[in-house]
């Protein structure tokens, strides 16, 4: 690992004017993307800009929304009774990314900014229709994924927390690659105030997409059933050591078909 | 250079770091406390696992200076200053759950804060999901598996332990 200077500010102005001085500067949250990313030497910061301190942490859960701040580690969502009442499908899906040791520091703003393909977050934020708020504008969910690894941030933006809409109902299944543990496939199913709408992850070559065949299907009648027979052509997906592009095809069908059955 | 100021295992301590030390580093090389191990560059086999304020965690993906003010406690931790081993560590003595031992400390170290976290009790197959985290290469899990769940009633006051042989 390269070495690096280490800031730990008390407040998002001072750490959003930390990174903004320096092109080469980086925020650190949880750190169990950052860091491995760090060890191979992916990446050489000359700063690294410590959030622990900003008080981005916390759930808030209103008649019509959950609030979950940027630095809330995904065992504090997955261990929220509020926000489980709420939307128990996000509440399990963050019980599911990882395993204990990454989810007690692993955080949303940390996996929503790094939009890994494989990652789980993607798709709830997708299909829920959440907001991205930053330190200085708030992102539609539609607007904020650009591709793999790649979001609409600006150098130095910070997620300060994501507003998700209370759903009608919601799920998410996820068929896991066990060495890793990320998503192979993971679909993401909400019918809410938003319309219906399903997330996929794990699959896309671009990262985390809506399903707009699937969306309409379970419009008109929302069912496993309904999504059963819709196949996905493989043409965009990725093909990997852990399977091709037609074997992940074949599992978005099968993981909608089971999330919309858990869903109700 | 940078300081860091934590307690491990009871003891304060004030070290020089680099900002790339990472918390196992300073454990191993810097306290001395080689218990912890490394297994993996890639965050996965959980060989690492030290408690930070109480929940378990990857030595190996915390900086070191993110522990600053940190009560940190290490599988040299664990047993009394007699010597009587923590009760996770006499039932992983007693069932056998350990062959090279290499996974041993962060089994143990995420055996516990599961135990922990699972005051009403713990089903086989919480055990067997809670440590996938940790990967042994040696016992296949199952003797592990008993372990935590024959040290479940001890650490929870239900049962005595065994007497010490
Ligand atoms: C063994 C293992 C298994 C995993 N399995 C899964 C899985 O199944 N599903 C899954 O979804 N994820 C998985 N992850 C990833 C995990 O969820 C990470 O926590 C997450 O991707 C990154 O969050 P972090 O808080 O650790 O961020 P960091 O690693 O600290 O940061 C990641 C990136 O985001 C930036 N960043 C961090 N916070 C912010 C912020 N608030 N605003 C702007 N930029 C920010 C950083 O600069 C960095 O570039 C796994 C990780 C490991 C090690
Ligand atoms: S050394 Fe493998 S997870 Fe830390
Ligand atoms: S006992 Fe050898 S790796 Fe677990």
């Amino acid at each position: 690992m390269y070495d690096f200077a280490y800031q730990k500010p008390s407040n998002v102005a001072d750490a959003v004017k930390a990174l903004g001085a320096d092109p080469e500067a980086k925020a650190l949250a949880g750190g169990q993307t950052f860091i491995p990313v760090l060890k191979q030497r992916l990446n050489k910061p000359t700063v690294i800009v410590d959030l622990s301190k900003l008080g981005l942490t916390g759930i808030t859960v209103t008649a019509t929304a959950v609030t979950i701040g940027g630095m809330t580690t995904h065992w504090d969502v997955a261990h929220s009774e509020a926000a489980r009442k709420a939307i128990p499908g996000l509440v399990d899906l963050a019980g599911q990314i990882g395993d204990n040791q990454v989810r007690h520091r692993g955080t949303i703003g940390g996996s929503l900014a790094n939009n890994d393909p494989s990652a789980c977050y993607t798709s709830a934020v997708l299909a829920l229709g959440a907001t991205i708020k930053t330190d200085r504008r708030s992102i539609p969910a539609d607007e904020f994924f650009a591709g793999m690894f790649t979001t609409v941030l600006e150098q130095g933006e910070l997620i300060t927390a994501v507003e998700f809409p209370i759903p009608e109902k919601s799920h998410y299944m996820k068929f896991r690659n066990p060495a890793s543990r990320y998503a192979m496939v993971g679909v993401y199913v909400a019918k809410g105030p938003k319309g219906v709408r399903v997330a996929v992850t794990g699959a896309g070559q671009g990262g985390v997409f809506r399903h707009a065949a699937m969306e309409a299907a379970l419009s008109a009648n929302w069912s496993p059933d309904a999504v059963a027979n819709i196949k996905t052509p493989p043409d965009d997906l990725n093909s990997d050591i852990h399977g091709s592009a037609e074997y992940r095809a074949h599992l978005i069908g099968v993981m909608a078909k089971r999330a919309v059955a858990a869903a109700g | 250079m940078p300081q860091v100021s934590l307690t491990v295992n009871g003891k304060t301590s004030t070290v020089e770091v680099e900002g790339r030390t990472l918390l196992v580093e300073l454990l191993r090389e810097k306290l001395g406390l080689t218990g912890t191990h490394v297994g993996c560059d890639t965050s996965q086999c959980g060989a690492c696992v030290v408690h930070v304020n109480g929940a378990s965690v990857k030595a190996c993906t915390m900086l070191a200076l993110q522990a600053e003010g940190a009560q940190v406690i290490t599988i040299e931790g664990l047993a009394a200053a007699d010597g009587t081993l923590h009760p996770m560590q006499e039932m992983f003595r007693e069932h056998h759950a350990l062959q090279c031992g290499f996974c041993t400390p962060g089994m143990v170290m995420s055996a516990i804060d599961l135990v922990q976290t699972h005051p009403q009790g713990i089903t086989e197959d919480e055990i067997r999901h809670g440590l996938e985290g940790n990967l042994c290469r040696c016992t296949g899990y199952h003797n592990i598996v008993k372990a935590i769940a024959a040290a479940w009633p001890i650490m929870h006051g239900k049962q005595v332990p065994l007497a010490a042989e």
